[in-house]
């Protein structure tokens, strides 16, 4: 019998194809997702949009919170580290939390190196703008990538932008000679092994989330049509007016994704979406996608 | 015939791809989102993924009216298939179809950190060992008259049959190994 496996990491993000993934603060809100059908919650002190309003050094969850959390669903729980912080990310193990969030939205414990995720026995999911950046945490051992989009901005804008590039690159990969790949692995500043992998499958050889700024069942559609594998939803269920409502809606739309009639159905009557940020008017270190590249 | 792969949440296209390896020329195999869909298969794949989740979609949509309005339909439930065709699932009060009589324990082995691969035994596939992949897997802790108990992990059920319902408590689709998916094909064509 053999324990925390790459085929066990990765195989669990497989199941949660397909599915939506909420941050939640507490016990009550846990209980929200689970209800509306989410497939995990991330367990936050704060999501994303109150974060950035803080202010501060972002750290990992009191472990008491994540915990109340776990205590309170039958669904995987994930949480947030800090990008290199491996003592966080070996507690939130020992607690037998079911993912880690290696994650640009708090603040960076270290500008050069991630996490050795080949160390861990629980998966890791990691943030990426562009094709190299996804390979270069798959190379540390992630199990599953997100895009970064602009995390807390309520804003599509940049989970669009970084899912685009990656989608490209790999159809790029895909067209070229083997005997361009080097060259190509040289450019993306990735290992050669899993560039010519990504080749080959045409898709990247993990499950590949949107994330950053969605806030609407057209947003949700939208990723997955532009390739996503499912969705995370950080301030947009809870910062909007009627949370149950809306995480419901963004599950349904996640499964119908191509059916516009039930589209306009399920976006009907579902009350006010967070307010969101353009991110024109931001500042460049108010930006957390630029961290841990 | 008519495989159907349930395509609400969960490694829809890994079952594709095994079941399209399993039953070549036999027969179509099809992703299932509409209940209408159901009535023209003869065997249905309930994938894995968050049985909640896969649970709340099947009755928002109809799903489940229109499985038990299919008398002839086969069932083939993995991980979160084999809790939605549970009669029983202990400590939860969930969705399920209630097809098969048998109760199920969900997270049996505990958390993620806990997920195991092993070789398992099933004499019903042949001598070959059947490399199993368990994920925050579920287990069977009763199985009630007419089940027959396909393979068990130490003492727990994890695969079972009942007539023509197979519930498996690990991912064949994550391996490369067709047998346990051409054997429901079989059990789906009346072979079996």
């Amino acid at each position: 019998m053999k324990k925390g496996t790459v085929k066990v990491k990765r195989g669990l993000a497989q199941m949660l194809k397909g599915g939506v993934i909420m941050d939640v603060t507490n016990a009550e809100q846990a209980g929200i997702a689970e209800d509306a059908g989410a497939v995990a919650v991330m367990a936050l002190e704060k999501v994303p949009a109150d974060i950035r309003a803080a202010g501060g050094v972002a750290r990992m969850a009191d472990p008491a919170k994540i915990q109340e959390i776990m205590d309170a669903v039958s669904i995987p729980v994930m949480a947030k580290v800090r990008i290199g912080h491996f003592a966080e990310a070996q507690i939130l193990e020992a607690m037998g939390v079911d993912f880690i969030d290696e994650s640009e939205v708090l603040t960076p414990a270290d500008e050069q190196n991630h996490i050795d995720k080949h160390k861990f026995k629980v998966p890791f999911v990691c943030g990426a703008r562009n094709l190299g950046e996804a390979l270069r945490r798959i190379a540390e051992g992630a199990a599953m990538i997100r895009t970064k989009g602009e995390a807390g901005s309520g804003n599509i804008v940049e989970a669009v932008r970084h899912m685009r590039l990656v989608m490209g690159e790999i159809r790029r990969l895909k067209s070229m000679r083997e005997d361009e790949l080097y060259y190509a692995a040289k450019e993306l500043q990735a290992p050669l092994d899993l560039v010519r992998e990504t080749a080959k499958l045409g898709r990247l050889p993990v499950v590949n989330f949107a994330a950053g700024g969605i806030a609407t069942p057209a947003d949700a559609s939208l990723m997955m049509q532009l390739g996503a594998d499912g969705i995370f939803v950080g301030s947009g269920i809870f910062k909007s007016s009627d949370p149950e409502a809306r995480a419901r809606a963004i599950v349904e739309a996640t499964t119908h994704y191509d059916d516009f009639e039930l589209l306009a159905e399920i976006s009907k009557g579902i009350g006010e979406p967070m307010k969101g940020l353009d991110i024109r008017q931001l500042k460049p270190e108010e930006l957390l996608q630029v961290r841990g590249v | 015939m008519k495989v159907g792969v349930l395509a609400l949440q969960g490694d829809v296209a890994e079952h594709l791809s095994a079941m399209k390896r399993a039953i070549r020329r036999r027969g179509e195999v099809i992703a299932v989102k509409k209940a209408e869909q159901v009535s023209k298969l003869d065997g249905l794949v309930i994938p894995g993924g968050e049985s909640t989740t896969i649970g709340k979609l099947i009755q928002k949509y109809g799903i489940d009216k229109a499985i038990h309005a299919n008398p002839e339909l086969a069932i083939f439930g993995t991980c979160a298939g084999a809790i939605l065709l549970a009669k029983e699932i202990e400590g939860y009060e969930q969705f399920s179809l209630k097809l098969m009589d048998i109760t199920v324990a969900r997270n049996a082995f505990g958390r993620q950190r806990e997920s195991f691969e092993v070789d398992l035994t099933i004499p019903a596939l042949g001598e070959k060992p059947f490399h199993a992949v368990f994920i925050r897997a579920p287990i069977i802790t009763r199985a009630g008259k007419g089940v027959e108990v396909l393979a068990r992990v130490d003492d727990a059920i994890v695969l079972a049959r009942q007539g023509r319902y197979l519930a498996c408590a690990f991912h064949p689709e994550l391996t490369r190994d067709s047998r346990l998916h051409r054997y429901f094909a079989d059990i789906a064509a009346g072979n079996l």
